[in-house]
């Protein structure tokens, strides 16, 4: 039984491993892939076998404008990362604003679809497969939109208050992650439900 | 030795604290190998309840017509069984390993996220706590409560509102997902920690094949127990909203939940079995005093693994009438399974090949596993041929495929586990003898209770039946199962036994007992709060044999 | 030192020794107490009497066959090793030689059992595709099989038979063969249709239409089970099946179509059938009991168990059944009718005349 009493030698290395924040991040975005991925295969697997009515070509409608809106908030955010990098504060919190208000645009959007399908067309959760699977994968998309809007706006009352400098750069980069997935897979939800889905 | 045996334990500052404030430090610990310790803890208890499930299953099916408990009961223990040992043994005793061992063996301090990390580990006790607490809903204790007995799969449309009113698929769903979710952050903890957090010069290439292994793990976390997550709110939706996924009468389909939980549950398997194949990777070369034959093919066959059993989940499935080509897809994969996982173990076989294998218990469990394994993997074969399939498949033949790989494999790494990194998570020896002991007795118990269990599934008995008619052929079979049962339950309070007696009077381990090579040896046993005084430099997969073998480094041939 | 290893080691080799002839014992002791379901009904899947079973007993045998072989030679490698290079004084305290791996080696144990598995792989597609893709000859007699929570119904559309939990067919000679396909449905949950001597499982799924077909060579009863957990009862959802001659088939059908037997002695026990809550689930033909939730009870007299095969179909048992039928099948889904008693006798008279 021998014993390593000594420690080992410090040898300075060079060594440039990623920011963790951005790889949890990323690891996190794999782990929500799949779960939207499931929901998608069931969205699609169910298309057209209502037993009931209404389907979706007789209620839905293509929210074209709102999601202009979203994708480009994913724009604006981008920007507004670049410009805290150079360290442009102001120009950054009217970007982040915007980002802001473009996202709760999209919510305002779905929000109106929503009060319209349950108050014209009685469509509800509990109405088909289709209500089943529709409120489920774009609810699912809007929680994260949501919790996304609040991340966002917690940023945005640090940044009022002057905390949000240069220094923070990676971690406002770590959250604009969050929300270009976020974007990317109202791509996916969008073609599924409403060009696949009619 | 004994003298001052008793030192180490006071030799930190838990002692001299009240235990409120032990207590207290414990709970609110963000420390990875304080989480470590408690996933593992958190663990073991699980184990002595769902073994002492799998004992009243024993117990049930000792005779024909058995009563001691009512179908009802029946039911809900079997799933209980399997639902515990997989989330609630199998996944934090993982959890708890890769813990307490990924930071020290890639020189880092802590993990990634701190509070994630603590956060995680409380989620998953959450859970577990919740699934049993169902045991006290509905009519109480005796009747066994609320707790789910839909089996494992909780195959819709069982779980439906239709066929399980109350709340018992309820606890099985919920307490699931939140562990779920915990699962899924430790899994992010993990990868961003060996990503990000290795010491200088510990290159991917050099990392010891357990955080390998560890990483592989976590990946397959993220995109495997997701699908499970999502069908599990997809259920809720249907028992809470009214909504119809699985809602056979409004057109939803059966077949769905199979898919999306296989998707999931075939994975899971793999993350059960990859860890012990971790310890086992550790633990051989050591005791071979070899380094690890073929490490680059290991790493490899461990992805390959990794990928190819994302594409085998249908093979639980043979029998829900899938298309000829179907199965024959289904079966060209999962048969493809074996070729990495045969590589595995040649690899470990070339390990010990011209090596000095020294028959400590750590090693008599990983010997015991290598036998058991390349059984579980042929029966394996057998199972994933689909023809063969449709007369096994449901039958007790299955049950002991799968107890030869999780009791037989999973639980021996486990063990080998405990007894390898005990004195450097304690800084005592868990004791030889009872180790010994312990080994053969469960080695023996397994024998008696799994190759037997083979037979009647050959025999036509169906798996999670309450009871059975006399007169088949099954009944000395299923009494000599149900002793071999016993046998293996002995064997584990004596393990209980040696942690418990190690624990206050084993021999003190010093900081390198097994003369080992990996940087968690390095330090003192149990390792200080920071871990490293000084974070460490490697220059080989191997950095403590460099350092005892200055004239012939690892480094050199790297 | 020296002795403590040599001790150990022998120690060790008595132990696994001693545990591989007890086993092998067990095992060919089991093996041996199989047969034929005349004599001994264990459903035994290497003991099969039709052609699905028989062709996956052939290839079964062969999948054993080369994974015993993988067995033995890595058996024999692991052993070898453990003896030869285990730990012995002489080497004691020196390190062996470091071998880091052997790409040779590592290619060979990599490509061998990637032929092997192709091997494999295709003779399990030859036996998949006999048997799933099998075509339907005119002659094949045609069964619905509806697994309900937890008894079998059975119809047969074309001969207009309706019946439950005891599924009769032709034996079917090979020259002139009379299979029978089975159409598989559910009522509520899944379910599994396994008779381990006739063919393997084929679930029987809710919202989903799936098939077997069996040809059973020899006549006899064959037991079996469902095999897929459907609820409280799974265990005892029992299966049988009659594998009748061409003859007592003929005859089996001719009774089966004829309408329910109405005897005068017992039409007090018809009133009571007629005016509880038993119509709402079972059918009688020519009473106003069309219920389908339970099984058909026509000719209820014509079948040798009750509930599934969860007991014998005597007087007692019919009696305790209509008492409690959670004596018998605790978790049933037929309630405990909580009739008179002689209400009760004359309902069990008159069921009793049901043939
Ligand atoms: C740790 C867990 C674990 C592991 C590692 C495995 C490994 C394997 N399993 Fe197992 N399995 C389970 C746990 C596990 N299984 C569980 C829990 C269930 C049931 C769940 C339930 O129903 O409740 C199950 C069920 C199950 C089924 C479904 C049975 C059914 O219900 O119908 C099948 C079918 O294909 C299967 C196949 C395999 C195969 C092919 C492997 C392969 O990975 C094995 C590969 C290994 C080898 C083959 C041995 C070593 C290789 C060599 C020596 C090389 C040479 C060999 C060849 C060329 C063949 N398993
Ligand atoms: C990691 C996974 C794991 C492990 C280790 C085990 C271990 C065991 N299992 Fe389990 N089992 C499953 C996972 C596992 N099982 C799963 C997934 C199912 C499927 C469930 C389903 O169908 O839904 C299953 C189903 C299952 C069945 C089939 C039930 C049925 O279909 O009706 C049986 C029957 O014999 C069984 C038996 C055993 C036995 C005897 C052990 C033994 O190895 C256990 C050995 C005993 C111990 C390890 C602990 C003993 C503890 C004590 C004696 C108490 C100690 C007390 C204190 C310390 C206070 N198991
Ligand atoms: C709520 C529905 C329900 C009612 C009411 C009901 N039964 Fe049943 N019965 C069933 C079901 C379901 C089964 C099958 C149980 C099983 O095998 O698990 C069954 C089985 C039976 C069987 C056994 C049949 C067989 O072949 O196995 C008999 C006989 C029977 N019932 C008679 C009666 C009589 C007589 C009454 C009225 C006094 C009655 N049942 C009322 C549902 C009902
Ligand atoms: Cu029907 Cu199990
Ligand atoms: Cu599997």
């Amino acid at each position: 039984m021998s014993a390593i009493t000594t420690p080992l030698p410090e040898i300075p290395g060079s060594s440039a491993l990623p920011y963790k924040g951005r790889v949890g991040m990323a690891c996190l975005i794999i782990a929500e892939s799949a779960i939207f991925t499931i929901f998608v295969v069931a969205y699609l697997y169910y298309i057209g076998k209502s037993l009931t009515g209404p389907t979706p070509r007789e209620v839905l409608e293509t929210p074209i404008f709102f999601t202009v809106c979203l994708l480009s908030s994913s724009l604006t955010i981008h920007l507004a990362s670049k410009l805290l990098d150079r360290g442009k504060r102001g120009a950054f919190l009217a970007l982040w604003f915007l980002t802001i208000v473009l996202g709760a645009l999209f919510m305002y959007g779905t929000a109106r679809e929503w009060h319209r399908l349950i108050y014209e067309h009685g469509l509800t959760i509990s109405t088909n497969l289709f209500g089943t699977t529709y409120y489920s994968l774009v609810g699912l998309h809007a929680a994260h939109v949501t919790v996304g809007l609040l991340m966002l706006t917690i940023v945005l009352l640090f940044g009022l208050e002057g905390r949000v400098g240069r220094e923070q750069s990676a971690r406002i980069d770590v959250l604009s992650m969050y929300w270009h997935f976020v974007d990317a897979v109202w791509v996916v939800v969008f073609t599924v439900v409403y060009v696949l889905g009619r | 030795m004994s003298s001052d045996a008793m030192a180490i334990h006071q030799g930190t500052d838990v002692g001299s604290r009240p235990w409120v404030e032990t207590l207290h430090g414990w709970v609110t610990t963000v420390d990875h190998k304080r989480l470590g310790i408690l996933y593992i803890l958190y663990a073991l208890l699980f184990l002595a309840v769902a073994g002492s499930e799998a004992m009243i299953i024993r117990i049930q099916l000792m005779y024909p017509h058995n009563s001691f408990v009512s179908p009802q009961v029946f039911n809900r223990i079997f799933t209980m069984h399997g639902t515990t040992m997989v989330f609630f043994v199998g996944i934090p005793v993982l959890f708890g390993l890769a813990n307490y061992l990924v930071p020290l063996m890639i020189g880092a301090r802590d993990m990634a996220f701190p509070r994630l990390n603590a956060f995680s580990f409380w989620l998953t006790a959450l859970g577990g706590f919740l699934l049993y607490f169902s045991f006290l809903g509905g009519s109480g204790l005796y009747g066994a409560g609320n707790a789910p007995d839909v089996g494992w799969w909780a195959y819709a449309p069982l779980t439906s509102r239709a066929f399980s009113p109350g709340h018992s698929s309820d606890y099985w769903t919920i307490s699931l997902l939140v562990a779920g979710f915990g699962s899924i952050g430790t899994a992010i903890n993990i990868i961003a920690t060996i990503l990000c957090m290795r010491c200088p010069g510990m290159k991917l290439s050099r990392m010891p094949l357990l955080v390998w292994l560890n990483l592989v793990v976590s990946g397959m976390v993220l995109i495997a127990i997701t699908p499970l997550s999502a069908a599990q709110i997809m259920l809720c939706v249907d028992r809470y909203l009214g909504g119809h996924f699985f809602d056979t009468q409004a057109g939803g389909s059966a077949a769905l939940w199979m898919h999306f939980f296989w998707i999931f549950g075939h994975p899971e398997v793999y993350i059960l079995i990859l860890p012990a194949f971790a310890v086992l990777s550790e633990v051989i070369p050591v005791f071979s005093r070899k380094p690890m034959f073929g490490y680059p093919v290991m790493v490899g066959a461990t992805i390959a693994i990794g990928f190819i059993s994302m594409s085998v989940w249908a093979h639980h499935m043979f029998s829900i009438g899938m298309s000829s080509y179907g199965n024959a897809f289904f079966v060209l994969t999962t048969m493809a399974i074996a070729v990495p996982t045969g590589i595995k173990i040649f690899n470990w076989l070339g390990t010990m090949w011209g090596g000095r294998i020294i028959f400590k218990t750590p090693m008599l469990f990983c010997i015991g596993f290598l036998f058991n394994f390349l059984i579980a993997g042929l029966t394996g074969i057998m199972l994933g041929s689909a023809a063969f399939n449709w007369q096994l498949t449901g039958s007790y033949f299955v049950v002991a495929h799968f107890h030869y790989t999780l009791s037989g494999s999973f639980l021996f790494g486990i063990f080998a586990a405990f007894y390898y990194w005990h004195p450097k998570i304690t800084g005592r020896m868990l004791g030889e003898r009872l180790g010994k002991l312990h080994f053969w007795l469960f080695f023996i118990g397994f024998h008696v209770c799994f190759d037997l269990m083979h037979i009647p599934g050959l025999l036509g008995m169906a798996r999670r039946i309450y009871t059975y008619e006399p007169g088949r052929g099954w009944d000395t079979l299923n009494l000599l199962i149900s002793i071999g049962a016993f046998i293996q339950g002995i064997a584990t309070l004596i393990f209980v036994a040696n942690l418990i007696i190690s624990y206050f009077k084993g021999a003190k381990a010093g900081n390198d007992p097994w003369d080992a090579w990996t940087l968690e040896w390095s330090v003192s046993s149990p390792p200080p709060a920071y871990n490293f005084a000084s974070i460490p430099t490697v220059a080989s997969r191997r950095p403590l044999w460099d350092l005892k073998h200055p004239e012939d480094p690892d480094s050199r041939y790297e | 030192m020296t002795n403590m290893h040599k001790m150990e080691w022998r120690v060790v080799a008595a132990r696994v020794s001693g545990i591989l002839v007890i086993l092998t014992g067990v095992l060919l002791a089991a093996g041996m107490c199989t047969a034929s379901p005349h004599d001994n009904p264990v459903p035994n899947i290497f003991d099969p009497r039709s052609t699905p079973a028989e062709s996956i007993r052939d290839h079964s045998y062969f999948v054993l066959a080369i994974t015993g072989l993988i067995f033995l030679v890595v058996i024999s490698l692991l052993v070898y090793a453990v003896v030869k290079f285990r730990d012995k004084p002489l080497t004691a305290g020196r390190e062996p030689a470091q071998v880091y791996g052997s790409t040779q080696i590592e290619l060979a144990w990599t490509i061998i059992p990637v032929l092997i598995v192709f091997v494999l792989f295709l003779a399990t597609a030859r036996v998949i595709h006999a048997i799933e893709d099998a075509r339907k000859p005119a002659t094949a007699v045609e069964v619905t099989a509806i697994g309900h929570q937890f008894w079998w119904e059975y119809r047969y559309p074309a001969l207009g038979v309706v019946t439950a939990n005891e599924l009769h067919v032709p034996v079917s000679d090979p020259a002139h063969a009379t299979p029978t396909f089975l159409t598989l449905l559910s009522a509520d949950t899944d379910h599994s249709f396994w008779v381990p001597q006739l063919a393997g499982k084929t679930d029987l799924i809710p919202n989903r239409v799936n098939h077997t077909w069996i040809d059973p060579h020899q006549t006899g009863v064959y037991v079996g089970q469902c095999a897929q957990y459907c609820g409280t009862q799974h265990g005892k959802m029992l299966l049988r099946v009659s594998v009748d001659s061409p003859e007592e088939f003929a005859a089996w059908v001719q009774a089966q179509k004829q309408p329910a037997n109405h005897d005068d002695k017992a039409s007090a026990g018809r009133r009571v059938f007629e005016t509880t809550a038993c119509i709402n689930c079972h059918a009688v033909g020519g009473t106003n009991g069309t219920g389908r939730f339970g099984p058909d009870l026509t000719h209820l007299m014509s079948r040798d168990t009750i509930a599934a095969g969860a007991a014998l179909n005597t007087h007692e048992n019919l009696r305790l059944w209509m008492q409690n039928p959670d004596a018998i099948k605790p978790g049933s889904l037929m309630p405990a009718m909580k009739l008179s008693d002689a209400d009760l006798d004359a309902l069990v008279r008159y069921l009793e005349t049901l043939r």
